[in-house]
């Protein structure tokens, strides 16, 4: 694992297994009268979100909290960012008060990027969310989720998704999600299918490691789990579709569609969902639907990543207990 | 290669404790004989060990508990709630090296409250690991009261710990290891003493 | 005046030659030319060049003098070899008005390294409304014959007819920054592959060709010339080549960048390499060289656009576009043309002088190495190689691409009719 974790392209297959297997471990401390580990006693991380996004913003505090960091909220809204302040300059005075590590959510692409990479700051970056690049952790929880109900929580330890047949529906175009997921399904050996109308598919997919399909229908059956991905109405303004009835007629998940997919399929969504866009009530309401276990399991992924970066003197890589021998006292 | 091997039982797997010249201070039937022992100690001491649940600390201590549970039911003809106890994320040298690889904590169904929980670890040396226990089974729950089995008691403690059940005083000088190795991990049942190895 | 003797220069890349000057003009060129009472420069191995010509330079002065001035910008021509730079209208106050394109025209004559010709705005402000007075720029001082909304595409269609048409009565030419607005709405790079995973907004090739082809027609249909800013796509070229196979009077332009750079750079996130039009594929780098090779694109421009520090050191999407190019653009040429066989040095004069100084009608400039012709020459030390260091600009501004990239070729002299502006390196 590099130090930050920035792109879910960045983890190879081990470092992938190793979190998701890292996560299962915290998800025990969830169930424990004190949801409480000392490991990051002393650790100062800043959720720095230049967005607004109350949901991604908890689960990483949650989790920070869980590991005893010390914790700095910092909105960019009312603050000077919004009065001009630069990103460097953000990150420069985060700097001087010693922060550990920065969580960013960002709407430019490529922000968490540059404040890992242009020297304005030391402290371990994680991304969480920029633009319409990569949302890894969102990613990670998700193959956990997956690993979870697919394969199973403890016959999972040690485990890749292969062979797995993940369907990803709706806007990928404009979606982190369906970037960072495609990244690493791929890694960790599941095959992947986007399925979109063609507007909301970006040129230049053809070099992704998974197939295209505008036919959501012919896909369902063939499908482990089917990920809906969030589709803003306003898109609709800019010709993307037509209608939002006719959107849904085509790639909306509704009971009948539900009923094409294999038995054990699940329904995913990284929320928020737009309930009668992309997925009827019947569907979101559905046991088969994961949607509040991926909050939960958003909090134990964003445990493991943050301990595997701050947990020790160097992020954790594969090969640690051949550098493990250092100094001692 | 390492020098906090005993600290952590978990990080000298790879270390090959042949190539330092190693030497054996017990073999197989000797670590049976001794967890026999052990069981029966706990059993009087704990007066019937009704309420006692092992607790092993990974990865050696574990199979170890395991072992304890099993003599425990034959004395006592009774289930004996056995389970692990990962100390990585209550370490106090978290930040000497890089993070660890978690192992599975697994309390028993009942709980530890009002128990007799007995940990169970292979060497006890400087006592930091079983500090590290303590702490993470107050984040657990409350037992009645908690005492320390190991099989190996080394000596060089650097806090004011001490075990309840010791399979064998082995005093080392800190320039040598101690290595215990077990059916379960290693293929075979025996506890190495030898020669540190310089990096 | 004194003479100037250059001996032994490859003139224009061919035989050694003595060139002698003597005042503001070219006396002699020949073998063993007379010393006699002149500064001898020793020119052995080096190519000499007439001085270059830059359509394409963003000298930012008025408005914006914390990125660059008339002064910083000429000291960098001068540096890169020029003798003779275009100044685009994009400075605020915009270039639309004869007093601003005479106060720019004047600043360059002042200072003295570099002859400055302004370019004037076709719509007033370049916001594509109105016609800026393009006659009146044209009879001022500085003798406007381009114009153009750099930065800004013409994008009416018939705002351009009517330029294209009006320019035509004084022999003025339009130069297009091709750029289709509504296609390159929140675009921050070339898209295709690398945006596609980069999840930057995409800038479509499809937005420069859909606007050359409209314009090639418009010049034809008119009987008007136009001049294609920064080429950058493949489909471009094919489309120049087309129009000019059909008689149209098209001439176009490619950056240095271009030239070199694909879009495979912007995985740094590193503003430097952010530019309009943005960085293309390797294919489109390709596709130039053979057209500037070919003839089908007429000449090399800059497009030397320099920005202060803080626009560039900061997330991608917030930084400005564009890249100063002045002081590398020989040796990127050299590099991306010389040194792979695509051009000789008579071609690289004809790409970065003669032709560039014909497209814009500046007299004076893009004249052959020739006795009677004015002394504009440039001295190229073209068997150097060595790390581009931008501390060593003469221009204020440092967002170079290129730094602690190896470049071959380094500019020793420079002359602006018989004056000295750049000597071994070192402006005067």
């Amino acid at each position: 694992m590099q130090r930050h974790l920035i792109s879910a392209a960045d983890l190879t297959r081990d470092d992938a297994v190793h979190i998701l297997d890292t996560a299962e471990e915290m998800a025990r401390v969830a169930d424990r009268p004190i949801k409480k580990l000392p490991t990051l006693r002393g650790r100062t991380i800043v959720n720095l979100f230049f967005e607004d996004s109350t949901r991604t913003r908890i689960s990483f505090e949650a989790a920070e909290k869980r590991l005893s960091a010390d914790v700095i909220n910092f909105s960019a809204k009312g603050s000077s960012v919004s009065k001009g302040e630069s990103l460097k300059d953000t990150a420069q005075t985060l700097e001087a008060m010693g922060v550990d590590a920065v969580v960013i959510r960002h709407g430019a692409s490529g922000a968490p990027y540059r404040l890992a990479n242009s020297g304005w700051i030391d402290a371990v970056v994680v991304n969480a969310g920029d633009g319409t690049h990569q949302h890894p952790t969102q990613a990670l929880l998700d193959a956990f989720t997956m690993r979870r109900r697919l394969v199973g929580r403890d016959a999972g330890i040690g485990q890749d998704l292969s062979g797995k047949r993940i369907t990803l529906v709706g806007d990928v175009l404009h979606s982190r999600v369906a970037r960072s997921n495609v990244d690493l399904l791929h890694t960790l050996g599941a095959e992947v299918t986007l399925v979109a109308p063609p507007t909301l598919v970006p040129v230049g997919v053809e070099t992704w490691p998974c197939e295209v399909s505008y036919d959501l229908d012919s896909t369902l059956p063939k499908s482990d789990a089917v990920m809906m991905l969030r589709v803003q109405r306003e898109r609709m303004n800019a010709a993307f579709f037509p209608t939002e009835r006719e959107y849904s007629r085509r790639y909306g998940l509704d009971g009948d569609r539900m009923a094409r997919m294999p038995e054990h399929a699940i329904v995913m969504h990284p929320g928020p969902m737009v309930r009668g866009m992309e997925i009827t009530a019947e569907v979101a309401d559905s046991d088969r639907c994961t949607v509040v276990e991926q909050v939960a399991n958003g909090v134990s992924i964003r445990m493991a990543v943050l301990y595997l970066l701050l947990g020790g003197n160097e992020p954790a890589v594969s090969h640690a207990r051949t550098t493990a021998s250092t100094e001692e006292k | 290669m390492d020098k906090h091997d005993q600290q952590d039982p978990q990080l000298d797997e790879h270390q090959d404790p042949q190539a330092s010249g190693a030497r054996p201070v017990l073999e197989g039937p000797d670590i049976a004989r001794v967890l026999t022992r052990i069981a029966h100690e706990i059993v009087e001491r704990a007066k019937g060990a009704d309420d006692v649940v092992l607790l092993g600390i990974p990865t050696r201590g574990v199979f170890l508990a395991q072992r304890l549970a099993a003599k425990l039911e034959q004395i006592t003809d009774r289930k004996i709630p056995v389970g692990s106890l990962d100390i990585t994320m209550y370490r106090d040298d978290l930040r000497m090296h890089p993070p660890r690889a978690l192992a599975r904590t697994e309390i028993p169904g009942d709980g530890i409250d009002g128990k007799l929980v007995v940990l169970v670890d292979d060497v006890l040396f400087s006592g930091r690991t079983i500090r590290a226990a303590l702490d993470a089974l107050n984040d657990i729950g409350r037992p009645r009261a908690v005492q320390l089995a190991v099989l190996v008691d080394r000596g060089h403690r650097e806090l004011p710990i001490r075990a309840d059940y010791v399979g064998k005083n082995l005093p080392t000088s800190l320039r040598e290891t101690v290595k215990v190795q077990l059916a379960e991990e290693d293929g075979r049942d025996t506890v190495l003493l030898g020669a540190k190895q310089t990096p | 005046m004194s003479k100037i003797l250059i001996r032994g220069a490859k003139v224009l890349g061919g035989e050694p030659q003595d060139v002698l000057i003597d005042g503001e003009v070219i006396e002699a060129v020949g073998t063993g030319l007379d010393a006699e009472g002149a500064e001898v420069v020793e020119a052995a191995g080096k190519v000499l060049l007439p001085g270059l010509v830059d359509l394409h330079t963003h000298l930012r002065e008025p408005g914006r003098e914390d990125s660059e001035t008339v002064l910083t910008g000429t000291r960098a021509a001068a540096s890169g070899g020029y003798t003779a730079v275009f100044a685009m209208a994009n400075t605020f106050p915009v270039a639309d008005t004869a007093g601003v394109v005479e106060q720019v025209y004047r600043l360059g004559q002042e200072h003295g390294y570099c002859d400055v010709q302004p370019i004037g705005a076709v719509t007033v402000g370049l916001e594509g409304r109105k016609l800026a007075e393009l006659g009146a720029m044209h009879e001022s001082a500085a003798g406007v014959t381009v114009f153009s909304d750099d930065g800004k595409c013409v994008d009416d269609a018939v705002m351009m007819r009517r330029a294209l048409e009006y320019v035509k009565a004084f022999g003025g030419v339009v130069a297009q920054h091709a750029q289709e607005p509504r296609l390159t709405e929140g675009a921050q790079m070339n898209e295709g592959i690398v945006s596609a995973e980069l999840g930057l907004g995409g800038w479509p090739a499809v937005a420069e060709e859909s606007i050359i082809a409209r314009d090639v027609l418009l010049a034809e249909h008119v009987g008007s010339r136009v001049h294609i800013c920064h080429l950058s796509t493949a489909g471009s070229v094919e489309i120049v080549r087309w129009a000019k196979s059909r008689g149209i009077d098209v001439t176009a332009e490619v950056t240095p960048h271009h030239l070199l750079l694909t879009d495979e750079s912007v995985r740094t996130y590193n503003p430097v390499y952010k530019v309009n039009p943005p960085l293309r594929t390797e294919r489109d780098v390709h596709a130039l060289r053979e057209a500037l090779a070919d003839g089908t694109i007429d000449i090399v421009a800059t497009d030397h656009a320099p920005h202060p520090h803080e626009d560039k050191d900061c997330e991608w999407a917030a930084a400005a576009m564009g890249m100063v190019g002045l002081e590398t653009a020989l040796s990127v040429v050299q590099e991306t043309m010389v040194e792979t066989g695509l051009l000789d040095w008579a071609q690289v004069a004809d790409r970065m002088s003669f032709k560039p100084a014909r497209i814009g009608q500046v007299g004076g400039h893009g004249r052959p190495v020739s006795a009677g012709e004015p002394a504009n020459l440039t001295l190229v030390d073209t068997a150097y190689r060595g790390q581009v260091d931008p501390a060593g600009f003469a221009s204020r501004s440092r967002n170079t691409p290129y730094e602690g990239r190896e470049l071959p070729g380094r500019v020793t002299h420079t002359w602006l009719r018989g004056k000295a502006t750049l000597v071994d390196g070192k402006l005067t």
